[in-house]
């Protein structure tokens, strides 16, 4: 990947914000999907409970800790604590939403999520704010790997929901699905983008948001409004982009992303907010090995890196995963 | 022994039966974590035939007090105090450890009745414990949770995360019990990391604290029921002193006793020391 030439006439981004909204100028937005959607689930659903390791605010988690206070536990800055307790809480028939950050949850408390969750087929829904690259604030907040850490659990269901559309409808399906789930959770004021393809979430399901005849984007989370963003710019270059949504990870709609990806004459471009290693990517380009579906097969997403400390929209384009550096890569690629 | 009081002797008995049963898993092995169900019994025989309400034919009861097994590599002793209550059939006894078992060497939740949690990964039971005792204070019921871990599993930062945050919620409902035998894999765990002192540890973070002989059946069954009976709004906690191996004198002795192999003709000696101390 070739990074980016510094533009001294461009003003210099505040650095290394822990929380940074990811929408672009003027885009439209909706605040706190997630905890809104909790709150509005569970007027009719007595058995959910909040659960945060002193992140709640930073969650959205605290818009149900203020309407259920009697149903909000607070478990102090100790995930490990955090996702013990929510398996105990699950094991006497409650439905806790535990939320930190995925960092926190994926890498320091692997093995009690692994344990008293996953191998207990306990009923918690973990929701975990800064996925991948989505703060500034270096290594120590940018999840990178999450979802290659999380598809390899067993029992394990894994959504990375692309907008506030999309988290709204994953909120009472998470709910209602029986067992352990783990989402990636956009946070604060977040796009709404799938709202105008009349998009409807399936837990489970990928879907054709746009077709194309020359690219098929399969993306999942914040990448694919990033590929549809890419997709109308790549019209004026005569190239017809579709985009397959993948928000459900684990399990993995294999037969849609099958179908679509052997369509003769495609490029097959997955892209994701994660590192190129053990996510949407690897997992796509083993079911179309092990399935003899063969494509010019692209692959957007984090290097094996610690990334940088910065300003998020520099670093969405130094990595390549913003959506001029989509559009770029897609034209070298097409050329 | 021949002191204890009435009911107590009817515990011996029981503890006797459960240190039994563990030899007995034991030799389908002929390895194990004998020294530790040996120096438990008597907190398992108080526990089950004292403390606890639960129904033998229903384990998943509603009403059951929770037992968590955090150092599940204490199954051989849990499977043993469940074989004696009733809860696992005794034919199952010489399956231990073996394929296709319901009672794995380290004890799972999915295989076997009465066990509550998956252990291995130890120091993760009390932050579970913690979560029932709320989800029990949710539901407004009566039932306790009893939660055994070991003095080894003090290492574990996420122990003190969970005893911490028993005392916030006040966890009235919460006991547990932590056997202190001194011995961890690598070695006398007061020499792999200095624990002590336990007792104002443990006070320091808001537990009503007792200390006392594990293998003592009447101090066991005085700090059960006062541990029960305490009237602050606290968790409890048992600090048992443990002697591994106990009741079978050439098992006491032996110096490394975490994992112990025994010779094939040690088990029916063993099993005759128990005899010997039952009759004592």
């Amino acid at each position: 990947m070739t990074k980016p030439v510094p533009n001294p006439a461009k003003p210099r981004l505040t650095t290394s914000a822990m929380i940074a909204s990811i929408a672009s100028e003027g885009q439209r937005t909706q605040a706190a999907p997630f905890g809104t959607a909790l709150v509005e689930l569970a007027k009719t659903r007595p058995d959910i409970i909040g659960m945060t390791a002193d992140l709640g605010k930073y969650t959205d988690l605290h818009l149900f800790g203020q309407a259920y206070p009697d149903r909000y536990y607070q478990m102090g800055m100790a995930e490990q604590l955090l996702f013990g307790a929510a398996s105990g809480l699950a094991a006497e028939g409650f439905v806790p939403f535990a939320t930190t950050y995925a960092v926190f949850a994926t890498r320091r408390a692997y093995d009690f999520i692994h344990q008293t969750i996953a191998e207990e087929d306990r009923n918690v829904k973990i929701v975990c704010a800064l996925p991948g690259l989505t703060s500034g604030y270096g290594p120590s907040h940018q999840a990178a790997e999450d979802l290659a850490l999380m598809r390899a659990m067993p029992n394990m269901t894994v959504i990375d929901p692309c907008d506030a559309c999309e988290i709204t409808q994953v909120v009472p399906a998470m709910a209602a699905h029986q067992g352990p789930v783990y989402m990636r959770l956009l946070r604060g004021q977040v796009p709404l983008v799938l709202d105008e393809y009349n998009y409807t979430f399936e837990l489970g399901k990928a879907k054709m948001i746009r077709g194309g005849r020359d690219v098929l984007f399969i993306s999942t989370g914040l990448m694919t409004m990033r590929a549809l963003e890419a997709a109308k710019q790549l019209e004026s270059d005569k190239i017809d982009a579709a985009v397959l949504h993948v928000p459900t990870i684990k399990p993995l709609d294999v037969e849609t992303i099958l179908k679509e990806a052997q369509q003769t004459g495609r490029m097959v471009v997955v892209a994701e907010n994660h590192t190129v290693v053990g996510g949407l990517g690897e997992a796509v380009a083993r079911h179309m090995m092990l399935n003899g579906v063969a494509a010019k097969f692209r692959h957007i997403g984090l290097p094996d890196a610690f990334l940088a400390a910065g300003a998020l929209p520099t670093l969405h384009d130094r990595y390549g995963i913003s959506t001029q550096a989509v559009v770029d890569q897609m034209k070298a690629w097409q050329a | 022994m021949s002191n204890l009081k009435g009911h107590n002797r009817e515990l011996a008995e029981r503890a006797y039966r459960v240190r039994r049963n563990a030899v007995l898993m034991g030799e389908v092995q002929g390895q194990g974590y004998i020294a530790q169900a040996l120096d438990i019994a008597d907190v398992l025989a108080v526990a089950y035939f004292h403390a606890m309400t639960y129904r033998p034919e229903d384990p998943e009861w509603e009403g059951r007090d929770r037992f968590l097994l955090s150092n599940g590599h204490y199954a051989i002793a849990l499977y043993s105090a469940l074989i004696e209550a009733g809860i696992i059939p005794a034919e199952e006894l010489e399956s231990y450890g073996c394929d296709e078992s319901r009672l794995p060497m380290s004890g799972m939740a999915a295989y076997t009745p009465g066990m509550e949690m998956s252990g291995g990964s130890l120091g993760v039971g009390m932050s579970i414990a913690v979560g029932m005792a709320l989800g029990l204070k949710r539901k407004k019921s009566s039932s306790r949770v009893y939660i055994l871990f070991s003095d080894g599993e003090l290492d574990e930062g996420a122990v003190w995360e969970a005893l911490m945050s028993a005392a916030h919620y006040k966890l009235d409902n919460l006991i547990a019990i932590v056997d202190v035998n001194n011995q961890q894999a690598d070695g006398p765990s007061t020499q792999v990391m200095a624990f002590e002192p336990l007792v104002q540890k443990l006070e320091a973070f808001g537990w009503f604290t007792q200390r006392i002989d594990g293998n003592d059946l009447d101090a066991v069954v005085d700090a059960f029921d006062a541990a029960k009976d305490h009237g602050e709004a606290k968790p409890r906690i048992i600090i048992a002193d443990t002697l591994m191996g106990k009741g079978v004198p050439f098992l006491e002795a032996r110096e490394k006793n975490h994992f112990i192999r025994v010779d094939a003709h040690e088990w029916q000696l063993a099993l005759a020391a128990l005899e010997e101390g039952r009759r004592a």
